[in-house]
Parts: C-alpha cells; sequence; structure tokens
C-alpha cells in the first residue's frame, strides 16, 4: 500500500518532469523557428490580425470601464486627503505599471490564446503536424514561429492601447461627472508618471507575451501526450481550458514576481 | 542501390498493456510495390509510422536506405524524409489551405520554383486525380474520398522515392479506386519509386503486388505476389483471399 503511493508519487514527478522538459524544448525550437528562412511574412500578418482584431474590441471595451472605475473609485478616495488633483496621476499610474499589461493580457489569453490552442491541438489530433513533418516541413517554423512572433508583437501595443483608453475614462468620470480640473488632470499624471513606470509597463507585457504564447501554443502541440486530457475533440477542449487557466495564472504569478524585481 | 530501401528487424511496438507488434520484420524491395494487408486494427498504420519515425519502436531496428532511424537525430533524419510520399489515412490534409494550397504546399516549401511553375505542375496534378474545377475548395468542403484524392495528389508533387499508401481507396467507390490504382500503376512507371500500399481488406491489386505482407496478431506473413498467396495452404489466408479473389485488378487493365 505505502510502496504503491511512493510509486504514484515518483511516476506523477516523471510526468511534471517530462512536461517541463518538453516544454522548454518547444520553446526552444519555437523561437529558433523566427530565424529560419523562408519566414512566413504573411502568416506573421495574418496572426497579427488575427491577435489584434479579435482582441481589440474586447480590449477597448475593458480598458474603457477599467478607466471609469479607476476614475471613480481614485476620486472618493483621493477626496479624503483633499488630492482630487492628482486623480490623473493615480489612474496613470495604476494602468501603465499594473492594470493595462495585467488585463491586456487576461484578454488576450481568452480571445486568441485559446484559439491558438485549439487550432494546433486540432491540427495535431487530426495528424496535420505529422503530415508537416512528413513532408520535410518544420512544424515550429511554419506553424508556431509565427504565431509566437505576432504575440510578442501585438501585446505590448494593445497594452498601450489599453492605457490610452483607460486614461481617458478616467478623465471621463474625473472631469464631465464630478469636478476635477481637467489641466490638473493631465498635469498630476506628467508630474508623477516616469520612465521606470513605463519600462516597468512594457517589461511586463513582453513577458506576459511571451507565456501565453508559449503555455497555449505549447499546450495545444502536445494535447496528445497531456496526462487524463482524454482523445480526439475531448482531450482538445479540456487542453484549451487547461492553456488558459495556466496562463492565465502565470501571467498574474510573474506580475508579482517582475514588481518585487523592478521595484 | 540497395536491394531493400527499407527494412524492419524484430520490430516491437506497445501501446500500455497492448502489444501491437510482437517482433515483426520484412524487407521492402526497391522499386517494388508491396502491400501490407490485414484486419482493422492490426497495427498496419502503426508500421508505417514506425517506418515515417512518428513513432519510435520499443525494441528493434528499423533501416532507411541503409541507415538505421531508430537511433537517428531529427536533423539526420528530416534528411530522410525528403524521400518520402505519403498519403495519410485521413488525408491530413491542412484545413486552413485550400485543395490548391495544400497540393502547391510541399512545392512552396521545399522547391524554389516560381508561382506560376507551381501554378502549372498543381492543376495538372489536379486533373489527374479527377479534381479539377475543386481548387478553390477547403478541406471541410469536399467528401472522404476527394480529400484522399487531394492527399495523394499532394505526396506525388515531390516525385519521392518512396510512396506510402494507407488505405488510398477507402471511402472511394469501385470506379473510383479503379481510377487510382491506375494513378499509382501509371506514376510508379513513371518515375519508378518504391510503394507501400496498405489495405484493411485484401486490397484488389495483388496482381500489381510483388510482394504482400499479411499482419495478423502482431506477426506477419511475406508472400511474393499473388500466386503465392493462392498456393498457401493456411486455411484461414485462403478465407480471407477467396473472399475478394474475383475482383482482383490484373495489370493490364490499368494500362
Ligand atoms: N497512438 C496510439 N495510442 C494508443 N494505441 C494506439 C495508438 N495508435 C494505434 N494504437 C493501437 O494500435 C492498434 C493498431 O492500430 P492501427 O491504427 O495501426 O490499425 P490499422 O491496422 O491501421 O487499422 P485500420 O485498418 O482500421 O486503419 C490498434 O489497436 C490501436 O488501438
Ligand atoms: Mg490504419
Amino acid at each position: 500500500m505505502m510502496l504503491h503511493q511512493v510509486e504514484k508519487i515518483g511516476e506523477s514527478t516523471l510526468y511534471y518532469l517530462q512536461d517541463l522538459g518538453r516544454m522548454g524544448i518547444f520553446l526552444f525550437h519555437s523561437m529558433a523557428g523566427i530565424f529560419k528562412r523562408p519566414f512566413r511574412f504573411s502568416e506573421f500578418i495574418k496572426q497579427i490580425r488575427v491577435i489584434g482584431g479579435n482582441s481589440f474590441p474586447v480590449i477597448f471595451f475593458t480598458a474603457a470601464f477599467t478607466g471609469l472605475v479607476l476614475g471613480l473609485q481614485g476620486y472618493y478616495t483621493l477626496r479624503k486627503f483633499g488630492s482630487e488633483s492628482a486623480l490623473g496621476s493615480a489612474v496613470a499610474l495604476s494602468l501603465i505599471r499594473e492594470l493595462g499589461p495585467v488585463l491586456t493580457a487576461l484578454m488576450v489569453t481568452g480571445r486568441a490564446g485559446s484559439a491558438m490552442c485549439a487550432e494546433i491541438g486540432i491540427m495535431r489530433i487530426s495528424e496535420q503536424i505529422d503530415a508537416l513533418e512528413c513532408m520535410a516541413i518544420d512544424p515550429y517554423r511554419y506553424l508556431i514561429s509565427p504565431k509566437v512572433l505576432a504575440t510578442i508583437v501585438s501585446i505590448p501595443v494593445l497594452a498601450q492601447i489599453f492605457n490610452l483608453v483607460g486614461i481617458y475614462g478616467g478623465y471621463v468620470v474625473g472631469v464631465y461627472l464630478l469636478d476635477v480640473n481637467p489641466g490638473a488632470y493631465f498635469s498630476s499624471m506628467e508630474l508623477s508618471v516616469v520612465n521606470r513606470d513605463i519600462n516597468l509597463g512594457i517589461v511586463k507585457s513582453f513577458v506576459f507575451a511571451l507565456i501565453i504564447v508559449w503555455v497555449c501554443t505549447g499546450r495545444g502541440y502536445f494535447v496528445h501526450k497531456i496526462r487524463n486530457a482524454g482523445y480526439g475533440a475531448e482531450s482538445v477542449s479540456r487542453v484549451t481550458t487547461q492553456a488558459v487557466v495556466l496562463s492565465s495564472i502565470s501571467v498574474l504569478v510573474w506580475d508579482y514576481l517582475i514588481t518585487a524585481m523592478m521595484l | 542501390m540497395n536491394e531493400s530501401i527499407i527494412q524492419l528487424i524484430d520490430v516491437v511496438k506497445t501501446f500500455g498493456d497492448q502489444r501491437v507488434l510482437e517482433g515483426v520484420s520484412f524487407d521492402i524491395p526497391t522499386g517494388k510495390t508491396t502491400v501490407i494487408a490485414g484486419a482493422s486494427g492490426q497495427g498496419k498504420s502503426v508500421i508505417l509510422k514506425l517506418i515515417l519515425g512518428l513513432l519510435s519502436p520499443d525494441a528493434g531496428r528499423i533501416f532507411v536506405d541503409g541507415k538505421d532511424i531508430t537511433r537517428m537525430r531529427r536533423k539526420e533524419f528530416n534528411g530522410i524524409r525528403t524521400n518520402f510520399g505519403v498519403l495519410f489515412q485521413g488525408a491530413a490534409l491542412l484545413d486552413s489551405l485550400t485543395v490548391f494550397a495544400n497540393v502547391a504546399l510541399p512545392l512552396e516549401e521545399r522547391t524554389r520554383l516560381s508561382h506560376e511553375e507551381i501554378s502549372a505542375k498543381v492543376i495538372e496534378m489536379l486533373e489527374r486525380v479527377g479534381l479539377q474545377g475543386h481548387e478553390s475548395k477547403f478541406p471541410a468542403q469536399l467528401s472522404g474520398g476527394m480529400k484522399k484524392r487531394v492527399g495523394l495528389a499532394r505526396a506525388l508533387m515531390l516525385e519521392p522515392k518512396i510512396m506510402l499508401f494507407d488505405e488510398p481507396t477507402t471511402g472511394l467507390d469501385p470506379e473510383k479506386s479503379m481510377d487510382i490504382y491506375r494513378l499509382f500503376y501509371q506514376t510508379q512507371q513513371q518515375f519508378g519509386y518504391t510503394s507501400v500500399i496498405v489495405s484493411h481488406d485484401i486490397p484488389k491489386i495483388f496482381n500489381l503486388a510483388d510482394q504482400v505482407i499479411i499482419l495478423n496478431m502482431g506477426k506477419v506473413l511475406i508472400f511474393k505476389g499473388a500466386k503465392d498467396i493462392q498456393g498457401s495452404g493456411a486455411p484461414s489466408i485462403q478465407a480471407l483471399v477467396d473472399k475478394t479473389m474475383g475482383n482482383i485488378y490484373h495489370s493490364n487493365e490499368l494500362e
């Protein structure tokens, strides 16, 4: 009985180590694929369109309402200290350093990350990836690398759009609904936001982009090797859900780690 | 040139508790046609995947062109893969590409031909498999048999040295099957490739086969052509063969 337990633990440990190794090698090949010729430029553009197009409306709405809420919450907190004029700075800092990159990453995971995972998972179970390999076409270069590069380019841009929209959301609440001085909203922002804040936000979005595309495409790519995922369409749907959860959690964990390291 | 382009030696393959291949050995002669037959689930597709390096054997060795692929690095193996043309059981077309783009893919990725040259070759090949007019459809808009023919066209595009066909005619009516076999016969005459044809019922092309391998319960029986099978006294094989012997195609019908 005892032995059985030990055996099980050993087996699980081995599985997770193997899984981690697989994902590591996957990351290596996908990055290397970016530099292999011929690079599929049209596919890269298409992926940017897919990621951007899929996520833009969601990002726009999330950003607008996040900005509105930040404006309200910020105003009532700041008023307690009589410093409503610092509203612009409070909204901008929260967005640029934290909420912009994180919420963008989570929205893209839900919209584009899940789609990538399912697409690649289906290609795996229907032997399309095997077929590529048999034609001596590197599936990393052909399939994965354009997605990786497109995600790494798109997410930082989307995060900046998020920040801009959010800042205007805060402005609308502060200036039109409450009585913050419009000049003060922007001048407080200019005074308090420094390069370091902006850099922190950008570093975060790059790291999040890498995490999302790595986890989502990697889980799809190895859908046939994931334990207890079942088979066929069911395995793809389970693994897609897992990938979304895993990449969302990883984003939040790395958000903490990067903040702690860069502060 | 080697006499046999592919060799399997004592290959064992298991999935969990299930033993699919229990020490299988055979040679595939260069430039000839080998048919692998056997009931469903006996491991015919597994054999093809082992030869293609998509699965690795638990024991035994597999040689392609004299090189042991079971202990080969990925990069080296990719070099060998360029010799193969493969038709998968499920066709395995890229479903986000049109019929045209699927067939053009190997040329686009692996040759330096111009768009016009590629286009001309693709159109010609699609005509040969009887799919003219369907170029801009997507795989999801095709019937099973049409997908098979697109897969076949794609496999033939690079004029490979070895063709592996996994059930090329399942899902086709007898007339279309005949067309496909005719296409095999003609392209093989033309390009001189080695072909391995897998089928789950006793194929109707025994007369085309230089070698027939029957897979049963993890073991293989090897016959040199149809005559050899008809003459083998084994009752189970006789029964299997008798059922379909009536409509074996003769090579003179296929020219
Ligand atoms: N990836 C896999 N994982 C687990 N078992 C597998 C796998 N692939 C094949 N098998 C098992 O191996 C056996 C042989 O499968 P295979 O697909 O080679 O059969 P087949 O002879 O091609 O049959 P069919 O004529 O129906 O295509 C089957 O029993 C199948 O369950
Ligand atoms: Mg099969």
